[in-house]
């Protein structure tokens, strides 16, 4: 929206960089939003969009920059102060207390009081003014927010927002997990705010709703702004080019694929919400990337396949041998190997040592009659420790002492010491230096060559065209399109996730 | 680094010689307090607590907790005291009253895994239910007995010798078992790894639901040893003996250096857990404090062990 000239915009950002340790999460990230804009950040997962977000709702301070609110500098110290002057965020998990009431979850710790005492009719009051600004004033006030649908939630939580008059509202993804219909209702929301006078801070990869809901536009890409605009008169091809305009640096190993026979095969597999249904087949000696967004059910289809999770329904056959839904034990038995995407929450037992990490689905193979051997165990650890090159002191060292790249090298040895035919991947390389990921990227390249066959899942673009000879893509719980690697463009893989294939 | 392991290796033995210490600073009481004889006293005082504390480390350990030890052992002294009275030999007596608690901890055990339900509920629920049984089992009072044997468990002969009474050896031998099953087998590393993490555990292959019962069982076995221990002490089975113990009990895991949250312990830890709640219950009634006060002791020496632990986990 237009402003006059000599007035400041609402939000400014210039030069804002932030590091976690060693790895630049911002580089330099200028921007721009005027009253009442919806302003789209969109960007590749991993570009830096939540570094950003956090920054401003003040979660984090950034290292270098400058941020104006108003014309007046802006460095919130937490996100209480941040709300202070008028910045607030609505989580792509939604934090509502889901055993109080509407009006409880929207007035919470800003309650009308007299001498302690809650002043009900107050509150129910001020809550309904809220919910009615949304258009949402059909919403129960006494009734338990958990018991509301998901879009419905979204709204308390945005009517909570409300309560502190925000003039900045940031919005994370706030569509992944809404149904069309839900969608639309919440863009009229949106806009609604936007002409009381609310900046709007959007945030998504879903190109088509930045296109309908946003009046302008920031591109995110590697922690660095690489483009702003107006959205009318800006194609998705622009905004996707700007997403993915980066090349493939010398991180990958140089392959010759050798594939061979088929060994694995995955029919009509289905598995809770996420996943719909997917089939593909995997042979001895090659690696298959699947791409997708966040939510698309990529993890699902590995949990599946492995037998994590319960399927709902298909078949998941391995060298001829039915091995569908038979639990992580069978699935090591039968030659399955996995690799799961969160480190600390499931992959690592943190407290134990490296040794206990590494050989843990094998410790009955390595023991005699229940008996350990200890030696062996510690013998095997350190040969890992070798071929790994992980900077451990000591078989003994506990994994939580380890670095992040180091934590994930012993997920690995533990998946290559156990010597199965098919590995499935899941975002082996998430959050390591580039290092680490060269490292892994040649052990992967290695599996392949001994005739191993590899399922990568990944985020990260350039690693699924680095290292694969086929990528699948999945698209709302199903494997839309799978095509050797030649035949994808980073655009063209783009627009098939996100679902405006050309 | 090398200080803070030492210090946790060490910390339990600290503790225990620092509450030495403090009831070794009155001359008055000194004088008996550190005796052989004492000693001894205090050995025997620990025995029922620290067989307790094994099954409970193993509990602990895996991620879990048990609040039915109480109620467990005073089940299984009946049963024990019944046997006798039903003229059992006394190694079929054992091998029954054993059996008996591990019946109990299988029970818990599969309410845990199958029904996935929380360890605290389901063994809140059993402290009730097997209390109740014990009682009923009983008849609502004590039952006696003419002589057996096993109630020579927890004595000596001669108070002022040499020897220590039975009962301190098998719990020595049950501690040392224990220590080599939880490092040397496979059950013991998967009771850590479930206690660690149990989703990666799972994702390992670790059957996780058969260890969960095989963990609450063998745990089950030890409270039933230590149930035989109480019958032995009081020689005669009382239904409503040992209540409350389990606090005790884990109160011993915990000073020992075992983690709440699973994963972190050691049975020798837990033994001397155990040995410092006994030397501070002892000592407190040398020193001719009252019993609220050593309550109020033993409380406030839980709550210092686990803040140092936490301390000392933080520094790492």
């Amino acid at each position: 929206m237009s402003h006059p000239a000599a007035q400041p915009p609402r939000l400014r950002l210039a030069g804002v960089a932030k590091a976690f340790g060693a790895t630049l999460a911002l580089r330099g990230v200028s921007l721009e939003v005027g009253f009442g804009e919806v302003h789209a950040v969109v960007g590749e997962n991993g570009a830096g969009k939540s570094t950003l977000m956090n920054i401003l709702s003040g979660a984090l301070r950034p290292d270098a920059g400058t941020i104006e609110l108003d014309g007046r500098p802006y460095a919130p110290v937490d996100t209480l102060d941040a709300r202070r002057h008028g910045v607030a965020m609505i989580h792509q998990e939604l934090s509502l207390a889901p055993h109080l009431s509407v009006t409880e979850n929207i007035m919470l710790g800003a309650e009308p009081q007299r001498l302690g005492w809650i002043d009900r009719k107050e509150s129910r009051a001020r809550a309904a003014a809220a919910l009615a600004q949304l258009g949402h004033e059909h919403l129960e006030l006494d009734r338990p927010a958990g018991s509301f649908s998901i879009a419905e939630q979204q709204v308390i939580e945005i009517a909570r927002a409300l309560r502190t008059e925000p003039r900045v509202l940031i919005m994370d993804e706030p569509t992944s997990s809404l149904a069309q219909a839900d969608t639309e209702r919440l863009f009229t929301v949106i806009r609604q705010l936007r002409d009381r006078g609310v900046s709007v801070i959007y945030i998504s990869h879903f190109l088509e709703e930045v296109k309908q809901v946003a009046d302008r536009y920031t591109v995110i890409k590697d922690g660095q702004s690489v483009g702003s605009g107006e959205i009318a008169g800006t194609s998705q091809a622009t905004l996707v080019r700007l997403m993915v305009g980066r090349e493939v640096a010398e991180l990958y190993p140089p392959r010759r694929p050798a594939v061979g026979a088929p060994v694995l095969t995955v029919a009509d597999l289905q598995a809770g919400p996420r996943l719909g249904r997917a089939g593909f087949t995997l042979a001895a000696g090659e690696i298959v990337g699947v791409a997708g967004l966040i939510g698309a059910g990529r993890t699902e289809l590995v949990r599946a396949v492995f037998g994590l999770d319960r399927c709902a329904g298909g078949v998941v056959t391995l060298d001829g041998r039915n091995v569908t839904g038979q639990g992580p034990r069978a699935g090591w038995e039968s030659g399955l190997g996995f690799l799961s995407e969160n480190r600390k929450e499931e992959g690592l037992m943190l407290p134990l040592s490296v040794a206990e990490n590494t050989v843990l689905p094998k410790l009955g193979r390595m023991a005699r009659l229940g008996w350990i051997d200890r030696r062996g165990v510690d013998g095997a650890a350190r040969e890992w420790i070798g071929r790994l090159g992980i900077k451990a002191r000591e078989p003994g060292q506990r994994v939580g002492e380890l670095s992040g790249g180091n934590q994930q090298k012993v997920a690995l040895a533990r998946l290559l010491a156990y010597p199965s035919r098919v590995f499935l991947l899941d975002e082996p390389t998430r959050g390591i230096d580039v290092g680490s990921k060269a490292q892994i990227y040649e052990l992967v390249a290695g599996l392949a060559q001994q005739g191993r066959a590899v399922l990568l899942v990944s985020s990260y673009l350039p690693e699924l065209f680095g290292m694969c000879d086929r990528i699948a893509v999945m698209r709302r719980g199903e494997l839309a399109d799978c095509r050797p690697t030649a035949e994808w463009t980073e655009a063209t893989l783009m627009a098939t996730a996100i679902g405006t294939a050309a | 680094m090398k200080l803070n392991s030492m210090l946790t290796r060490l910390g339990p033995f600290l503790g225990l010689l620092l509450v030495i210490a403090l009831f070794s600073i009155s001359s008055e009481v000194r004088g008996y307090f550190l005796t052989y004889a004492n000693f001894k006293i205090i050995l025997t005082q620990t025995v029922i607590v620290a067989i307790g504390a094994l099954g409970m480390t193993l509990i602990i350990v895996s991620g879990g907790i048990d609040l039915s030890v109480g109620s467990t052992i005073a089940f299984t002294s009946v049963v024990g005291a019944l046997l006798i009275q039903h003229g059992w030999n006394p190694a079929a007596v054992v091998a029954a009253v054993v059996a008996c608690g591990a019946f109990i901890g299988c029970l818990n055990g599969a309410a845990i895994a199958g029904l996935r339900m929380m360890p605290f509920i389901i063994t809140l629920g059993m402290l009730g239910v097997v209390r109740g049984a014990a009682k009923w089992l009983a008849d609502n009072e004590t039952v006696n007995y003419d002589a057996s044997v096993i109630n020579n468990w927890m004595t000596t002969p001669d108070p002022f010798g040499w020897s220590l009474p039975p009962g301190a050896w098998v719990a020595l031998a049950a501690a040392v078992g224990t220590a080599i099953l939880l490092r040397q087998t496979v059950f013991g590393r998967h009771v850590f790894a479930l206690g660690s993490n149990e989703a990666t555990a799972r994702l390992c292959g670790v059957p996780t639901l058969r260890t969960k019962v095989l963990i609450y069982t063998l745990a089950g076995a030890f409270f039933g040893l230590a149930g035989l221990m109480q019958l032995s002490r009081l020689r005669q089975g009382d239904p409503t003996v040992a209540v409350g113990l389990e606090l005790d009990i884990i109160a011993a895991v915990i000073i020992g250096g075992a983690s709440l949250s699973g994963g972190v312990g050691t049975v020798l830890g837990s033994m001397i857990g155990a040995l410092i709640m006994a030397v501070l219950r002892n000592g407190s009634q040398q020193m001719g404090w009252p019993t609220y006060f050593q309550e109020i002791i033993i409380g406030l020496v839980i709550i210092a062990a686990v803040f140092l632990d936490r301390l000392r986990s933080r520094s790492t």
